[in-house]
């Protein structure tokens, strides 16, 4: 893995020539595959490879407390995993502000599209309904971890089984329904590198980015979930730019989405 | 959202909002320079009842000394809720929540501070959100940029942060407690000063693509007026002799 100031200045030059290392349009992702039901004892599964990036993502289901304001509805839960198998960057621990990110950026997409029909999944009012983890693992890393992460945790719920539950223990392997979704939020993460935005960084450009912009956006187009990290900044028109390419590949990942 | 237990009805009524706000209009602002005594720099930002304190200590040697960046100073930032800022206790500690939180703003920061003026050296920007009324990480960046600039860290300019929202279909400014709860948009925004470039940005809620472009319009106005605020506060504070 090259990496480096060398690098740096060696990606940046590529871009502000209109080029990438391997040949991509700016608005280009690499190949993308989903594999769903990778996980059996899952719930739900799917592993998604945006070209050499793969992430896991599975759907355990469980039976808890629901929140005092909200005592009618299921809860989702996402968290995401830098396994150390993924990177030589990533280390064993708790996750890491990047890992936390991720993880409520993904969150942000799904809860505020309200894909999951929440008001379905409550056992007894104030007393018992279905949490839905969804659990992102990252096993290459090799750029571009947020849209592969959402997509892997979509095609996952888009899976997802209800097991049955006996009133007092849930029983794994036996379902009695699926998960009740109403959206499927697609995610696109915008690198802006020598002044340039472009979709699906490898690793290898991840090292020359000023500022990063992830965009979830619907089915019916709206944006649902915006984040921005890096220490650059983004002009207003950057900005509609950012929001116009999300909805357009927005398409294209939605492509992949079936249940 | 509507299952929501304790939502109002509506949050917009003939044009004005619950506490009688205009759609564009903010709640009562307070810009404060240095209210605590020991920390370098401090400073203080209100959005009504939204109270947020920060306080920057440094530049200072940075430890671990493998970990100094012999070109930088690191900036470290903690966003923290104080346990009773809100209506039900914030469990002290770290949350997922003031993780994400606290490295958007220091971000944010980074765009403006010369870091490189101080290798090998930390910046350590605490903030403690003492009252919680929505919009508290923008109050938190507010407060931290004026702390900044009180610690006589060189930056480039100053950063300005409000929210604007969509409630009942309206789009608003600076988004106030029941409306966060309640409403269907929060987006909380930064900008460079009244520059064209923005260094925070995090929506939740679905909006359009014209929604949008309204919302990130009326971002940057109320960017802009809370760094004209900063500006004013800065200014008093450190106005020389003869401009008293």
């Amino acid at each position: 893995m090259m990496m480096g100031k060398a690098n740096e200045s060696y990606i940046k030059k590529m871009i502000e020539d209109g080029t990438r290392p391997d040949g991509r349009a700016f608005d280009e992702y690499r190949e993308i595959s989903v594999k769903t039901g990778v996980i059996e004892n899952a719930e739900g599964s799917a592993e998604v490879k945006i070209g050499n990036t793969t992430v896991l993502a599975g759907v355990k289901m469980a039976v808890g407390t629901p929140f005092p304001d909200t005592p009618a509805e299921g809860v989702l839960i996402v968290n995401a995993e830098f396994a150390p198998i993924a990177s030589p960057t990533f280390e064993s621990g708790p996750p890491d502000e990047n890992a936390v990110e991720m993880s409520r950026i993904i969150d942000r997409a799904i809860r505020e599209s309200h894909t999951i029909d929440v008001g379905k999944l409550c056992i007894e009012e104030g007393e018992k309904v279905w949490m839905v983890n969804v659990d992102i693992y990252v096993t290459d890393h090799d750029g571009n971890l947020r849209d592969a992460g959402a997509l892997a945790a979509m095609a996952a719920l888009l899976t997802a089984r209800i097991p049955k539950f006996d009133g007092e223990r849930v029983i794994f392997g036996e379902y009695e329904g699926t998960v009740p979704l109403n959206d499927t939020p697609t995610e696109t993460t915008i690198a802006k590198i020598s002044n340039n935005l472009l979709i699906d960084t490898t690793i290898e450009e991840e090292s020359a980015i000023d500022a990063l912009i992830t965009i979830g956006v619907t089915k019916k187009d709206e944006i649902c979930a915006i984040q921005k990290s890096g220490s650059g900044y983004f002009t207003e028109e950057e900005l509609i730019k950012a929001a116009e390419m999300a909805i357009e590949k927005g398409k294209q990942l939605r492509k992949h989405l079936k249940a | 959202m509507g299952s929501k237990v304790g939502a109002p009805e509506k949050l917009i009524v003939k044009g004005k909002r619950l506490d009688g706000r205009k759609l564009d209009e903010f709640r009562p602002l307070v810009a404060n320079v240095h209210p605590l005594a020991k920390a370098r720099g401090s400073g203080e930002f209100k959005f009504g009842n939204t109270h947020a304190v920060s306080a920057v200590f440094g530049p200072k040697p940075f430890f671990p000394r493998g970990l100094q960046d012999p070109k930088n100073t690191i900036l470290t930032c903690k966003y923290t809720m104080i346990p009773f800022s809100t209506k039900e206790r914030i469990r002290p500690g770290r949350s997922r929540r003031s993780t994400e939180i606290s490295k958007v703003i220091r971000e944010a920061l980074e765009q403006v501070i010369f870091t490189e003026d101080y290798p090998k050296t930390g910046i350590d920007i605490f903030i403690d959100i003492m009252q919680a009324d929505a919009s508290t990480r923008c109050a938190g960046l507010n407060a931290a940029s004026i702390a900044t600039a009180d610690a006589g860290v060189p930056m480039a300019d100053l950063i300005s942060s409000c929210a604007v929202g969509k409630v009942d279909g309206e789009i608003i400014l600076d988004v106030g407690g029941l409306e966060d709860n309640y409403g269907d948009v929060d987006f909380a925004v930064a900008t460079v000063g009244k520059q064209d470039k923005f260094v925070l940005l995090q929506l939740d809620g679905a909006v359009t693509l014209d929604e949008f472009k309204k919302m990130v319009k009326l971002a940057k106005e109320g960017c802009g007026k809370v760094y004209e605020l900063q500006q004013e506060a800065l200014k008093q504070r450190y106005k020389t002799g003869d401009e008293q």
